[in-house]
């Protein structure tokens, strides 16, 4: 069951800041630096994080969509940094994404058959009849009907697209579905209608999600495990119940502390003081004294089984 | 409780003419925000909760937008009714605004201290040193530090939360008497979120401005508002104070949307789901607009439009099943 299906260690991206008439490189961007987890088969992993964490650019690094620039990452036992791109090709057809905007991720010139097709085709499964034949059940399966297949993504709703697009995903019967920030862009009354269908397919299909996200509230629903990430790193990893119940990192603390709870009578302890009231000074530079941390040099280590925090108190 | 209020809607009708005919993005819809309170408005995406907002501050896009019907009443003044000219002199002094994104409604090519002394000295006849004292006064009010040098910055040097800051520091520069904030926090991190929100229950509690707050986020408004209106599809479907809406939510929609929400703080194995979809502005023209996706929904929900009935203090729902009181609420 705990058979981890992705390792990922110390994996970095950094992308070269250039300056000067001659666009020399001047320095880097350290959008991720040194991330380490693993996610275990049919487990839901989730990743949260503000804006500028580097939680997708890590999401796409794991399918090399973005080459990392040092680390190791291995699905299945097989290092992905070291195939060819010929090969990494193959492996896509076990790794699938879904994006979060849905009307930017879906070709408004293809029919919804011909975007369910492409990965089949790509992959070279199946004749063009059993094509067809998938393309139906799957619509099906996401609670869209074969009659749907003749239209174009502008003619269905944000709900409806984004089930396309897991529709997509799921085409090749993947191992592992990275998705990021899937339902932010939806209604809450359809967003909980996508969350149940992600559910409810992993039951299914034997899936493994990883859940990257902004919304903790959706993070702690879909998620057995969570992982918070900031300025490049992750912070804490632990079980969704030990993030959520008991936070060490105190980032993870006060991001807890900030998300506004849909109950007027509920009073959180400390909430008002963990927001912090101070500004950013500017975009580039965090101010992050008051945390009291080096976030600098800190590894993950495990205090308690299964729960990892980054965290020396200066 | 309805106490003196600042703004009163009353039978507000706002249509688009398009190339399909008329469509009602609000349709006949009554509410109030009395002075000094925090009022949310809470509904999806084409529920007409942003158009109310533009009808309010006559910006809504014309053609082919247009106000059919209705009043709006500022302090007993219609404003469907003002010129251009009375608009002009509301806008930013009496009633002002911000929107969801800080970016698109700063100017990139001035300065910070341009854009809000621009507002001050539309609105005053003041000379440049009490406008420039008023713009730092106002600066550091709102929580941004180095107020003086600020004002010689471009929209581009700050961060999303400084620069809804900026925002808030233009739309209450003139002690407006009401705020409608469409949005505010939706494009800001969770952490930059929650400082805007304290800050605006601040300048609520110190200023006395009322604040119209357009949301989908029960969180926020359960966090900030005194009041809650509910919006489906054109239409107020219930209405009601904060503790009442949360506790005992009566239309259908106001418990699938509480239900549809998940809570950090408890995990639940399947989440409730509305069925079906949020319908286009405009698309059903009979009977309650809830009924094809209302569970409770019999055959007079499909044929006749219900009325807000009053089901208690306050509170008041637009479903059948609350026609006499002591109808069913779950």
């Amino acid at each position: 069951m705990t058979k981890p299906i992705l390792q990922v260690e110390h994996v970095k991206k950094y992308f070269p800041i250039t300056g000067g008439i001659l666009g020399k490189k001047i320095g880097d961007m350290k959008a991720v630096d040194g991330v380490s987890f693993h996610v275990n088969e049919g487990e839901t992993l989730g990743i949260v994080g503000e804006s500028g964490c580097g939680k997708s650019t890590t999401g796409r690094m794991l399918l090399r969509l973005i080459e990392p620039t040092e680390g190791t990452i291995l699905f299945d036992n097989q290092d992905l940094r070291a195939l060819p791109k010929k090969e990494m090709r193959k492996v896509r057809r076990n790794i699938q994404m879904i994006f979060q905007d849905p009307y930017a991720s879906l070709n408004p010139r293809h029919t919804v058959e011909k975007i369910l097709e492409e990965p089949l085709i790509v992959h070279g499964i199946g004749n063009a009849a059993e094509r067809k034949k998938k393309v139906s059940d799957m619509l099906e399966v996401v609670g869209l009907t074969s009659y749907h297949a003749r239209r174009y993504p502008h003619q269905f709703s944000g709900g409806q697209r984004q089930r396309i697009g897991i529709a997509r995903a799921l085409m090749t019967h993947p191992k592992l579905i990275i998705a990021d920030e899937p339902v932010s862009a939806l209604d809450v009354s359809i967003q909980s209608q996508v969350l149940n269908l992600l559910k409810d397919l992993q039951k299914e299909f034997q899936l493994t999600y990883i859940f990257i996200a902004h919304d903790l509230g959706v993070v702690r629903h879909i998620s057995d495990r969570v992982g918070v990430m900031y300025k490049g790193r992750m912070v804490e990893l632990a079980a969704a119940e030990k993030i959520y119940q008991n936070p060490l990192h105190p980032y993870t603390q006060q991001l807890l502390a900030a998300v506004p709870i849909p109950d007027p009578e509920y009073y959180q302890e400390g909430a008002e003081a963990a927001i912090q009231f101070g500004t950013l000074p500017s975009p580039y530079v965090i101010d992050d004294s008051w945390m009291n941390i080096d976030s600098e040099r800190d590894d993950l280590v495990e205090v308690e089984p299964g729960h990892f925090v980054a965290c020396r108190l200066k | 409780m309805k106490g003196e209020s600042v703004l009163e809607v009353k039978n507000l009708r706002t249509s688009f003419f398009t190339d399909d005919g008329e469509v009602a993005a609000v349709d006949d819809i009554d509410f109030y925000i009395n002075k000094g309170e925090i009022l949310g408005v809470v509904g999806e995406s084409g529920c007409g909760k942003s158009v109310t907002s533009l009808s309010i501050m006559g910006l809504v896009p014309s053609p082919p937008g247009k106000i059919v019907g209705g009043e709006i009443l500022y302090k007993g003044e219609d404003l469907t009714k003002a010129s251009e000219k009375r608009m002009r002199q509301i806008r930013g002094n009496d009633i002002t605004m911000i929107f969801q994104e800080p970016m698109t409604s700063l100017n990139p090519l001035f300065t910070i201290g341009n854009q809000i002394m621009e507002t001050i000295r539309l609105h005053n006849k003041w000379n440049k040193q009490q406008v420039k004292e008023r713009a730092i006064e106002i600066l550091q009010m709102v929580g941004l530090p180095r107020a003086e040098e600020l004002l010689n910055e471009y929209p581009h040097q700050l961060s999303g939360g400084m620069r809804q800051r900026v925002m808030i520091a233009m739309a209450m520069v003139c002690n407006p008497q009401l705020l409608i904030a469409d949005e505010p926090t939706t494009a800001l991190d969770v952490t930059i979120q929650a400082q805007i929100l304290k800050l605006m229950k601040k300048l609520n509690q110190d200023y006395q401005t009322a604040i119209m707050m357009i949301t989908h986020d029960l969180g926020v408004v359960a966090e900030v508002c005194q009041r809650i209106v509910v919006m489906y599809a054109g239409k107020v479907v219930e209405e009601g104070d904060i503790a009442t809406i949360y506790r005992n939510p009566k239309h259908p929609y106001t418990i699938g949307l509480i239900k549809s929400v998940p809570d950090m703080r408890k995990k639940v194995d399947r989440l409730y789901s509305i069925p079906g979809n949020v319908p286009k502005p405009g698309s059903i023209k009979d009977g309650c607009r809830f009924a094809a996706r209302c569970e409770h929904a019999f055959d007079r929900c499909f044929r006749e439009t219900p009325e807000l009935y009053q089901t208690g203090e306050g509170q008041k729902v637009r479903c059948f099943l609350h026609e006499q009181q002591g109808g069913v609420s779950e």
